[in-house]
């Protein structure tokens, strides 16, 4: 790089002010509610599809119940479920910004707790042994945070509030590489099976596969949190997503697993490499009403707040 | 298959001519219970309030955790009322039935062999009303009428009155039939020839 690039590249480098923090806990704070009231538009769409296609005549009821669900939390600005869930952020960081790490999360849980005790929301957060109710949907290391970072000037705040009927039929199975890609496909048809209604399909599959055993659960979970029809950009996955997409909606588990051909709205993969032993595959389904919104603040203004 | 407008509590004959596959909308009161609040009627034994109990005889009882707002004169607003997944509270529901009389429970996402037999047993039926549905479900809850175990909250067990509450599908009913099974049953053999066809 020529020296009068580094000049321009620190040009470009963003350093919070105090405000910054404080923004940072009202998006958060507006993210948590407004998520759980507005379904993204591209879930929306995908339910719609789902509902022209389907061909048994009470799955197909039972798709516009779900839509109608959707238009009347739009309406009476509701909820569309009383799920709050367990709060997940998914920051995206720019390499050119410069902040304190521990001072956002602080306002993200800030944020979080605010919208909890103000709106007021359900707080679905316990202590996992005394089984005690913090009421703020926060405790001990919830919210849930995930870092990536990224070229640029920019920080985005996405938050998943996942619900627990989704969350509670989650997988992780440690393949052999012998069992190769038609193991993956027998491992997650059968994950769908098991869950059956539990989730409440139709769903968004997230699969992970590679990396360790705790990367490949962290990647099923960002395949679920992906925009609905958004591929792969890897040819081999894609290929995957779609052979599993359709053979799960051909399975005929349904609709809310009463049957008919909606399971999942779509099939999501997120890979990593792998050791040359393992063969990982998790699983994490996002219920049909796939809650997410993000704020991206790309100077110390207000953020930007998209699906 | 038949559409039914009933009032809670349901009668024995309400119950026996619901076959799975029908649809029902309720009308009257319906109780709120769920994890926490079953732990304590049945593994730690706490019996139930006395005022409550007598209510629960033909009761419908609904599988949920609300968002509520609490007002200044200790009654609760609504916020967000929807439906839990059931497979969870299945193995409380024969005592739900038997020790106190319930004789419907709302959830989604169907009973366990368990839960389904003590239906087929007792005389009773599982309406699954949609999950994630909360937006419709909160519309047709006309009042929070009561609360006991507030300590639980949000898990506490609450009274409902409801009003065009559903669409409800019968999924389970008193004659041992179960949607869930039957779905499943295809499901296995579709994916069965799925797999082999890798």
């Amino acid at each position: 790089m020529a020296i009068t690039d580094y000049v321009a590249a620190y040009k470009k480098t963003w350093e919070v002010n105090e405000n910054f923090y404080q923004s940072v806990e009202e998006a958060c704070k507006t993210l948590y509610i407004e998520s759980l009231k507005d379904l993204p538009p591209d879930v929306r769409r995908a339910l719609e599809r789902a509902h022209e296609k389907e061909k048994l005549e009470s799955g197909k009821e039972i798709l516009a119940t779900l839509i109608k669900t959707v238009s009347t939390a739009d309406e009476e600005k509701l909820l569309i479920c009383q799920d709050t869930g367990i709060p997940v952020y998914f920051i995206k960081v720019g390499n050119q910004v410069r902040f304190d790490g521990l001072r956002l999360e602080q306002a993200i849980r800030k944020g979080t707790e605010r919208a909890t005790l103000e709106h007021p929301l359900r707080s679905s957060i316990v202590n996992t042994l005394t089984r005690e109710n913090h009421g703020t949907s926060t405790g001990n290391q919830v919210p849930v945070i995930h870092y990536e970072f990224v070229e640029g000037n920019e920080i985005e705040i996405l938050i998943v509030p996942k619900g627990s009927g989704s969350e509670n039929m989650s997988y992780l199975k440690m393949l052999t590489p012998a069992e190769g890609i038609e193991g993956i496909k027998k491992y997650v048809l059968e994950c769908v099976f098991e869950s059956g209604a539990n989730p409440c399909p139709p769903t968004i599959v997230g699969i992970g596969l590679g990396g360790s055993a705790d990367k490949c659960a962290a990647l099923a979970k960002k395949a679920a949190a992906r925009e609905v029809g958004a591929p792969n950009p890897d040819p081999d996955v894609r290929e995957l997503e779609e052979k599993l997409y359709t053979a799960i909606n051909k399975m005929g588990i349904g609709a809310h697993g009463l049957g008919g051909n909606t399971t999942a709205l779509a099939v999501h993969i997120e890979a990593a490499d792998t050791h040359m032993t393992c063969n990982p595959v998790a699983v994490n389904m996002m219920c049909w009403p796939a809650r997410r919104m993000r704020a991206t603040f790309k100077s110390q203004t207000k953020p930007e707040i998209s699906y | 298959m038949a559409h039914y407008r009933l009032q809670a509590p349901l009668t024995d004959k309400d119950i026996e001519q619901l076959h799975a596959g029908d649809t029902v909308t309720l009308d009257g009161i319906i109780f709120g219970v769920r994890d926490a609040n079953l732990i304590r009627l049945f593994d730690k034994k706490v019996d139930l309030p006395n005022d409550l109990k007598p209510q629960l005889q033909g009761a419908i009882a609904l599988h949920t955790a609300p968002g509520v707002k609490k007002l200044e004169d200790g009654t609760y607003e609504k916020v967000s009322i929807g439906t839990t997944t059931s497979y969870r509270m299945d193995r409380f529901t024969r005592g739900l039935m038997e020790d106190f009389g319930v004789r419907v429970i709302v959830g989604k996402g169907g009973l366990l062999e368990e839960g389904s037999e003590a239906l087929v047993d007792l005389k009773g039926c599982y309406f699954t009303i949609l999950g994630g549905s909360a937006a419709l479900e909160t519309t047709q809850v006309e009042a929070i009428e009561d609360i006991w175990w507030e300590d639980l909250m949000p898990e506490a067990i609450w009274k409902f009155r409801v009003k065009n509450f559903g669409p409800l599908i019968v999924s389970i009913d008193s004659h041992g039939n179960n949607k869930y099974k039957d779905v499943k049953k295809v499901a296995r053999k579709n994916l069965d020839e799925i797999i082999s066809n890798l």
